[in-house]
């Protein structure tokens, strides 16, 4: 492999794409105002959760209850009748239904626990988990005060603090900012990688470079360089530029180490895009690979849902995925501060999944390069 | 006389900042024949363009049947009466499409019913001569017989004015004139039609009826071929080209015959292949070609379109392995990894493969680079074959905009950048200029008498065959006859080549060729299909179209299907809400049975797994740091003491809140065991007589009691992928007509813009909505998610929803010229949608800012609201009426929009 071809392919790929206004104009879009619209966008806590309250008892004690429930982890409750709730619950308008039985704070007093039904939509799963457990410790919260008031033999204040770390506040637009940018890496690696390696098939120029002195490992090393260079700057702007001047995110942490970590996962996902390209036929086909791996690779390495929470089974297979290790290790580095010592086998797992996907996809292309005619 | 046909007058187009026509003036006569003659990139396109209706006027007027071209009303109506035949092969036609099929579909375009269009067709293949081959895809079909394709295409119709974009060019000698005999045919047959057509040869151009020459965007000359010749005083059209053009633009006179002399014996072997063999399946596209070329001889390769001649020059190149055989180049056999060899040949291919998207100036320094020649002699190199090819100007230009005679000029430059002691070159004039071909071929000479260079070249014109040394003859796959042009003539008995040429084809394709062309009898007085404003038929024209062609790629369906499928099974399983075994640990400093009793209260939960206990603050900050616990614990020293006393106590409770769904599920849960733990305590502390009343909350998961994953993902992620994957089809299925050239039927046709969008869209809408009964079938058979309300709402629901899917696709497309901007645009404008702002994890109302507006308005909230209420919440048509008007209303409002976006004309 020389060097200096490998350099002049690459440049010829980034000639190719400044050409290309309108992938530009995507790509500024993507990495700015998609990324800024999914931060500020994304209640990944507990936010404006509809609560609608049923009050049959209407006595001091369920006043301080509704009172008990504001923004911004709740939308002010809608109190409404019991005959109400199911058609709503129904409609989806409400997440939570509190009923609030008649002669509740009376029962209370008088010792004989009564209960306070929750209804949960519980297919809004995440609302449902984190809402139900905050109803709870809330309605509790208020009735032990309640009772504190007024029965002298409340028990003693065992008081837990939480405090969360790294991201005190648990503001979702941290975490959604940096998945964003990820997924547009992801995203855009895979589609630069393997389009450009079907329009240079579509149009005839890949038997031109062919005929050159020039072997495909150069040609694609050429693309993965220049590709890579491409997203890695764009994410780089995004992550300084959108994310932490424009979204105020503070990120934590070395940013050297998370961007190696960027080049590691950029070398990996444009390998994969070669891959598919040379897979595919067509564009149409390039399209519809195209979702069939980037849907599992947002969704499921960690940055829409936790890992903790998926079968053993999909937690294991999505280990191949470099996007996984990517998620993992930006969030060590990013927020919690997390330095080579506690990252590095996530590295070593971005290199070698790299160092796979090369392989096979500089063996497939070669076969389809035998295959040209 | 009869009126003009077309009139144009002060007929201007400026196309991408350059002057492509100026004040053009213009009469044609109907009923004639007229030829448009010029150098390559003087608009002869373009005019033919706005005349056709395909490119809008910018400025002037142009009249065609008796209206004007910028009237949409009046295209409208003349429509059915023009035909169009664009340039380059079959750039209008479906490649995957059968011959039938291809003509079948524009004759659907204007409304012929069945046994009208069997009857047409039947007749027009006849007389083509394409009968034989009507079920063969036309991709697969030789240049010559994809323009006779072409043609019967353009003439399913009866069109009074048919124009022709260069037929002829790069079409073997024997096609061509039988190209011209289909013409005159059907000439004769219908008298009143006028046809127009561009050319580059003058030979074609001489039996025409009138004439236009043109350079430079203006019109020089008009007349019939008498009076140019005439005006003029020249003996050939060549000749009164030229001499029409003004005196300082005159060219070089061409030219002739070799100007210096063939090497001497055969001293040294330049190219020698031996039972050269390709199969192609049980197709033998090469078959045993034996060569033997001699250092700086110029070897000339023809033969009839589809034989094999390309074939043959991609294994002499390495590009294709032979499938027997072998070839030798410089005496050293052909081998893909020989890169030595490969800096002594320059290959240039027949379609233009360089880069588009690079200058002149870039696509040459690359070739330079790759080649290695020395850094500091690049720019000296470059600006010498640019002097060299005439290509000095256009240094800073990108190719796309260079006529095409100058785009292979360049072709030739960069497969000679590196001085190569060989040339491979396939068909490097078609579709040039003669003036620039003849200088073109000075330069063949000079180089291999000079240099000694050795060129291997085809070629479909006679006059430059005859500047060969030697020439071989090729039909299917076989060489028919080797000789100097001299010979092959003298052994025919013939004229001239070209009649020895066609004298050797006859011959080896005896039985094929059609004796008489039958041209059938004019149909009695078409129906007229009636300038309809909305024509199903049209329409269905199209979407039956589009089916087809999905049909032949069925892996692009099946992928569709089989993916959509794995997708759900994988994110139906993969995707959870709920979060379980999260690792905690704790640092006790109390160590007493208390303590012990509050951590087991969490270890003993399921949503919990304890980790070996933390000893100090440097260790919890250690192991937060790493990622590996979620949650720390700090009980305080003292706390059972203090606990016991009724002392307030805080134990303290650290949460990784770098993801804060997670963070916010285990505080939750940490809230909820404290509080369970504190109730506990109560009553035990109470003991039994003395009851303690705390409240209870019972919590009642509805829809879903067991909460499980499966239930909650199974109904959401089917809007998702119905979302995702039809979008895309359907974007790229017009983006794709827009790269490859088939739009043009969308301009030339009556088809309006609806019935185009419509017809694209609904063969996507009935995949989608198979794509949707499988998902379904598998969401109740193999997840076995409970079914609980109206299938038929959901079904509504979801024909409705890919119909907005589908359009928004269409909308896409309007704004993208490439393919990969528009798989890019409908990833980003589809995915963060319809995951994220939807609902499927956060409802919309939980939503803030834009992201809010957008999952307010996307289908895909509504659906998704849809169904899971028919899946979870028993629900039916009048409780999700709320959620059905928004999308019905998307469907119109997306059409709409498309509609109004896309063009009807190229500007």
């Amino acid at each position: 492999m020389r060097l200096a071809n490998v350099l002049q392919l690459g440049l010829k790929e980034l000639r190719s794409l400044a050409r290309d206004p309108m992938m530009l104009a995507l790509i500024l879009f993507s990495f700015t105002a998609s990324v800024y619209t999914a931060a500020t966008a994304m209640p990944e806590t507990l936010n404006q959760a509809p609560i609608a309250i049923v009050d049959e008892d209407r006595s001091p004690l369920s006043g301080q209850i509704i009172d008990a429930f504001y923004p911004p982890y709740f939308s002010p409750p809608v109190l409404i009748d019991q005959s109400e709730m199911d058609a709503r619950m129904d409609a989806g308008l409400d997440t939570f239904a509190l009923v609030i039985p008649p002669e509740f704070q009376r029962d209370l007093l008088a010792g004989d626990a009564p209960a306070i039904q929750l209804n949960v939509d519980a297919p809004r799963m995440s609302q449902a988990f984190v809402g139900s457990g905050y109803i709870q410790s809330i309605v509790s919260g208020e009735v032990q005060e309640f009772l504190r008031r007024h029965r002298a033999d409340a028990a003693a204040p065992v008081e837990l603090l939480l405090r969360n770390r790294f991201n005190p506040a648990l503001d979702p637009g941290w975490f959604g900012a940096i998945i964003e940018v990820i997924n547009n890496v992801t995203a855009l690696a895979i589609i630069l990688a393997g389009a450009a390696l079907i329009r240079e098939r579509e149009h005839g120029t890949i038997e031109h470079l062919l005929v050159m002195p020039v072997t495909p490992a150069e040609i694609m090393t050429g693309k993965i360089w220049a590709m890579s260079l491409v997203v890695f700057a764009a994410s780089a702007f995004s992550l300084i530029v959108v994310v932490e001047g424009w979204l105020e995110v503070p990120l934590g942490g070395s940013l050297g180490l998370f961007l190696l970590g960027a080049a590691l996962n950029l070398f990996a996902c444009t390998s994969l895009g070669i891959f598919l390209g040379t897979v595919a036929r067509s564009m149409p086909q390039f399209g519809l690979l195209l979702i069939l791996v980037m849907l599992p690779l947002q969704l499921l390495s960690g940055g829409a849902t936790p890992r903790e929470s998926m079968p053993e089974a999909v937690q294991q297979i999505m280990l191949a995925a470099p996007t996984t290790h990517y998620i993992i290790l930006s969030e060590a580095v990013l927020f919690r501060g997390a330095g080579l010592p506690v990252v590095w086998p996530q590295l070593l797992a971005l290199a070698v999944i790299g160092a796979v996907l090369f392989g096979l996809s500089l063996a497939q292309f070669r076969k389809a390069v035998g295959t040209l005619g | 006389m009869e009126a003009p046909v077309v009139t144009t007058h002060a007929l201007s187009l400026r196309y991408r900042g350059k002057v492509a026509l100026q004040g053009v003036d213009l009469e044609l006569p109907a009923g004639c024949m007229t030829g448009l003659i010029g150098p390559d990139g003087v608009g002869k396109s373009s005019l033919l363009a706005l005349i056709a209706g395909v490119r809008t006027v910018q400025e002037g007027r142009v009249r065609v049947l008796g209206g004007d071209m910028a009237d949409r009303r009046h295209r409208q109506a003349v429509g059915p009466g023009i035909a169009y035949m664009p340039q380059g092969l079959g750039r209008n036609l479906y490649p995957t499409l059968s011959v039938f099929e291809n003509v079948d579909f524009f004759g659907r375009l204007f409304g012929h019913d069945r046994r009208e269009r069997e009857r047409r067709i039947g007749g027009l293949l006849q007389a083509t001569g394409l009968a034989p081959f009507a079920g063969r895809p036309a991709g697969k079909l030789s240049g010559g017989m994809k323009q006779k394709l072409g043609l019967c295409c353009a003439l399913i119709h009866d069109p009074d004015l048919l124009i022709l974009d260069e037929p002829t060019t790069g079409i073997d000698p024997l096609s061509r004139r039988q190209f011209w005999q289909l013409i005159d045919a059907i000439r004769r047959e219908r008298p009143g039609m006028s046809v127009l057509v561009a050319t580059a040869y003058m030979d074609e151009a001489a039996s025409f009826d009138y004439l236009v020459a043109m350079d430079a965007g203006r019109v020089l000359a008009t007349g019939s071929p008498r009076e140019l010749l005439t005006r003029t005083g020249s003996r050939s059209l060549e000749a009164a080209f030229i001499a029409l053009q003004p005196g300082a633009l005159q060219r070089r006179r061409p030219a002739t015959g070799p100007g210096l002399q063939p090497p001497e014996g055969e001293a040294e072997i330049a190219i020698e292949a031996q039972n050269l063999t390709r199969r192609f399946g049980d197709f033998t596209a090469v078959d045993s070609v034996n060569l033997r070329i001699g250092r700086g001889e110029i070897f000339g390769f023809l033969g009839s379109n589809g034989c094999g001649k390309t074939t043959t020059m991609k294994m002499l190149t390495g590009l294709l392995p032979a499938s027997e055989g072998q070839a030798w180049l410089f005496g050293r056999e052909v081998d893909p990894h020989d890169l030595e060899t490969r800096r002594r040949v320059g290959y240039m291919s027949q379609a233009f493969s360089l880069y588009t998207e690079l200058t002149v100036r870039e696509n040459l320094a690359l070739h330079a680079r790759l080649f290695r020649l020395p850094r500091a002699e690049i720019p000296a190199r470059v600006a010498a074959m640019a002097r060299r090819f005439g290509l000095t100007g256009v240094l800073d230009e990108l190719p796309g905009a260079l006529p095409l005679g100058q785009r292979q000029r360049l072709s030739l430059a960069a497969a000679m950048i590196h001085g190569p002691e060989m040339l491979i070159l396939d068909e490097p004039t078609s579709g040039v200029d003669p003036a620039a071909r003849d200088a073109f071929w000075e330069i063949l000479v000079e180089l291999a008498r000079r240099d000694r260079v050795t060129i291997f070249i085809s070629t479909h014109f006679m006059n430059e065959a005859e500047r060969c040394d030697r020439i071989s003859l090729m039909h299917a796959g076989r060489v028919l006859v080797t000789g100097t042009p001299a010979e092959l003539i003298e052994r025919r008995g013939v004229r001239d080549l070209e009649e020895a040429f066609i004298a050797y084809l006859e011959e080896a394709v005896a039985a094929e060729a059609p004796a008489e062309l039958p041209v059938p009898a004019p149909p009695p007085a078409p129906a007229a299909p009636g300038h309809r404003r909305f024509d199903p038929r049209r329409l269905y024209s199209y979407a039956r179209r589009e089916a087809l062609e999905l049909r032949r790629d069925p892996i692009r369906a099946s992928l569709a299907l089989v993916g959509s499928l794995i997708l759900m099974l994988v994110m139906g399983y993969g995707m959870s809400m709920d979060v379980n075994d999260l690792r905690f640990a704790v640092l006790d400093r109390d160590q007493t049975v208390s303590s012990r009793d509050y951590v087991q209260s969490l270890a003993g939960s399921r949503y919990f797994t304890e980790q070996s206990p933390i000893f100090d603050d440097a260790e919890l900050d250690r192991r937060m740091r790493s990622g590996e616990l979620s949650l720390a614990l700090e009980i305080p020293p003292g706390f059972a003491r203090r606990l016991a006393r009724g002392d307030p106590v805080e134990i303290g409770a650290w949460i990784d809140g770098s993801m804060p769904s997670r963070a916010e599920t285990v505080s939750g849960y940490v809230q909820g065991m404290h509080m369970h733990w504190l109730a506990e305590r109560l009553t035990r502390a109470g003991g039994e007589g003395q009851p303690l009343g705390l409240a209870g909350i019972e919590t009642r998961f509805r829809y879903n009691p067991d909460v499980k994953s499966l239930v909650a993902m199974v109904p959401a992620m089917i809007p998702l992928l119905l979302m995702l994957i039809p979008a895309m089809l359907t974007t790229l299925s017009v983006v794709r007509e827009k790269e490859l050239g088939s739009i043009v039927n969308f301009y030339v046709t009556p088809v309006t813009r609806l019935e185009f969008l419509l017809g694209k869209q609904l063969p996507y809408i009935g995949l989608a909505m198979f794509n949707f009964l499988l998902l379904l079938l598998m969401a109740v058979a193999l997840f076995r998610v409970p079914m609980t309300g109206s299938v038929p709402a959901l079904a509504a629901a979801a024909l409705i929803y890919v119909s907005a899917s589908t359009a928004l696709g269409l909308v896409f497309s309007t704004f993208m010229r490439s393919q990969i901007a528009a798989i890019f645009a409908t990833t980003i404008l589809t995915m963060l949608p319809a995951a994220q702002f939807s609902g499927m994890i956060d409802p919309v109302s939980s939503l803030e800012g834009l992201g809010r507006l957008i999952g307010e308005i996307y289908p895909t909230t509504h659906v998704l609201t849809i169904a899971r209420g028919t899946f979870s919440k028993a629900l039916g048509f009048g409780d999700l009426a709320a959620s059905f008007v928004p999308l019905l209303l998307a469907v119109p409002v997306l059409l709409g929009l498309a509609v109004l976006l896309l063009r009807k004309q190229e500007r």
